[in-house]
């Protein structure tokens, strides 16, 4: 029987007292790779924000591995790559590895010390994102597709068991982000690594994604990614040609 | 006179002992509280301390031991007023810090007679630090800085992105409150080195100094240190030779650091990296 990641129950959620999200209601599985949609301001990010237990809900229920989002402890099961840092720094003077290693402190207890131990972690990390050479830059003499692989790489420096992606590959070139989403396909094939990725690029979903949540404040379509390239909803939301383009391409 | 001499004097030994240990403190959170854009906090903080110091005075207690509570408890009030009134940052500290000077201003009114020992407050003396004010600054310096040691992958965690932290299950209220208290005791103590008005130079130059020439968070926070302890130093020392004000020697010798730093960063890039 499939075990669920993630529950959402009848989710009432926003920010600053102003509703976002009304009444949504969905399940992801273990294993699950799915693809979150939706225009601008249609609540991608403070669903994610509210299954990280960032904003609590203002109405219904959000579990996570079994726990409500808010009350949740087991971080280290959770990797999370946000749509941009809230009070990044450019000069901030932190080496690439210091950055990484961050990213273990969530399953290290008072006071969380990065010992040898963590290296190996550390340097996995970093190989899978293939930016081992730039271990002792600093981050802000980083490009920006160099720094947003740092950024996966502390996601990733766990091995988590639900990896959470903003728009994970917007500053990337074409060729790393073709590498990133190999490394994610085989961390979910193989690894069974439940995957949400946001994204405007619906192609990729089509081509990566087992499932898909087309969200407007409310769903407008979980599912298979080959129902929503049957559904209406597909030319009302990517237009008339989307069908033929994209689930062509997908086919 | 020569070093062996000048080093000799009770009064210099006891500004060089704790002017170090202070400094090393102040540059340690300033690394921090710049890079959270949390600079004000130590001027505001400051404000806050004249408005304790005055009341220390009215008391006829000693300021800091008036003052150590006080400024804790109100660097928390800022952050409570940040977060239940919605304020940014430095509109909470600006209410708190006027307020403040507002209530130190009127306690020296109604008390006239002070005025003298609150003017060497605000300017600093540290060359008439008493020992048990030696003992003081090291005890409490030592403390807070194992403090910062205990917390530094939190800290340096919420510094890079507060909110990742969070996702990492760190306390982030928690590890700001412990923040803004070890600022709260770094600028009561930094007083009687700089003075109140030059507080915050304290925490920001050796900091912005660093900056400039960091290759990784721990090596910022070293060359933090070694440019404030070396500048207290300097500062004791140039004051008292050239008989100058020893707050504000320090404070120059913090900037002229700064700007060696800086021009040395810029002719590396001048020189396309290659020192």
């Amino acid at each position: 029987m499939p075990v669920d990641i993630i529950s959402v129950e009848k989710l009432h959620s926003g920010y600053n007292s102003s509703k976002v999200l009304n009444d949504v209601t969905f399940n992801i599985t273990k294993g699950d790779y799915v693809g979150l949609v939706g225009p601008n301001g249609s609540g991608k990010t403070t669903l994610i924000k509210t299954i990280l237990g960032l904003f609590e809900p203002m109405e219904g229920n959000v579990s996570i591995f079994g726990e409500r989002s808010w009350e949740f402890k087991d971080w280290h099961k959770v990797g999370y790559l946000p749509q941009k840092l809230v009070s990044f720094n450019p000069h901030f003077p932190a080496t690439v590895k210091e950055i990484v290693a961050l990213g273990l402190l969530s399953k290290k207890a008072f006071p969380r010390k990065i010992d040898r131990n963590d290296e190996m972690a550390i340097n996995k990390a970093l190989d899978l994102m293939d930016i081992s050479d730039l271990k002792d830059k600093l981050i802000g003499e980083l490009s920006g597709g160099q720094g947003q692989r740092v950024l996966l790489a502390k996601a990733l420096v766990n091995e988590p068991d639900l990896l959470i992606l903003d728009e994970p590959v917007t500053a990337l070139d074409p060729e790393t982000r073709e590498r990133f989403f190999n490394i994610l396909e085989e961390l979910n094939q193989v690894n069974k690594v439940t995957i949400i990725l946001v994204t405007h690029d619906i192609g990729t979903i089509g081509k990566y994604a087992s499932k898909l949540l087309y969200l407007d404040k409310k769903i407008i379509f979980y599912g298979s990614f080959e129902d929503f390239c049957g559904s209406d909803h597909m030319t009302r939301y990517f237009g008339k040609f989307s069908q033929h383009i994209i689930c062509h391409r997908h086919n | 006179m020569d070093i062996i001499e000048f080093l000799n004097y009770g009064f210099i030994q006891r500004a060089i002992i704790a002017g170090s240990f202070i400094a090393a403190l102040c540059s340690t959170l300033g690394i921090f509280l710049i890079l959270r854009r949390l600079s004000l906090i130590g001027d505001g903080l400051a404000h806050v301390t004249f408005g304790s110091v005055a009341l220390g005075l009215f008391l006829r207690t000693h300021p800091i031991y008036i003052s150590i509570p006080i400024v804790m408890s109100l660097s928390l009030g800022i952050l409570k007023l940040m977060e239940r009134a919605k304020l940014h940052g430095d509109t909470a500290i600006g209410i708190v810090s006027s307020v403040s000077i507002a209530a130190g201003i009127l306690l020296a009114s109604i008390a006239g007679g002070f005025n003298i020992d609150l003017f060497s407050y605000l300017f600093g003396n540290i060359l008439a630090i008493s020992t048990g004010e030696v003992f003081i600054s090291i005890a409490l310096s030592i403390i807070v800085i194992l403090i910062i040691s205990f917390y530094y992958h939190e800290l340096l965690s919420i510094t890079f992105d507060e909110e990742s932290a969070r996702i990492s299950g760190i306390k982030t209220k928690k590890i700001n409150a412990v923040l803004v208290l070890s600022t709260a005791v770094t600028v009561v103590l930094a007083m009687r080195v700089v003075g109140i008005m030059l507080i915050s130079s304290l925490l920001i130059l050796p900091a912005a100094t660093a900056l400039q020439l960091a290759t990784g968070f721990k090596n910022a926070m070293m060359i933090s240190v070694f440019a404030s302890i070396v500048s207290v130093i300097s500062g004791i020392s140039v004051s008292f030779l050239l008989n100058l004000p020893t707050g504000a020697s320090i404070v120059i010798i913090n900037f002229l650091f700064f700007i060696a730093a800086f021009m040395y960063k810029r002719l590396i890039a001048s020189n396309g990296g290659q020192s």
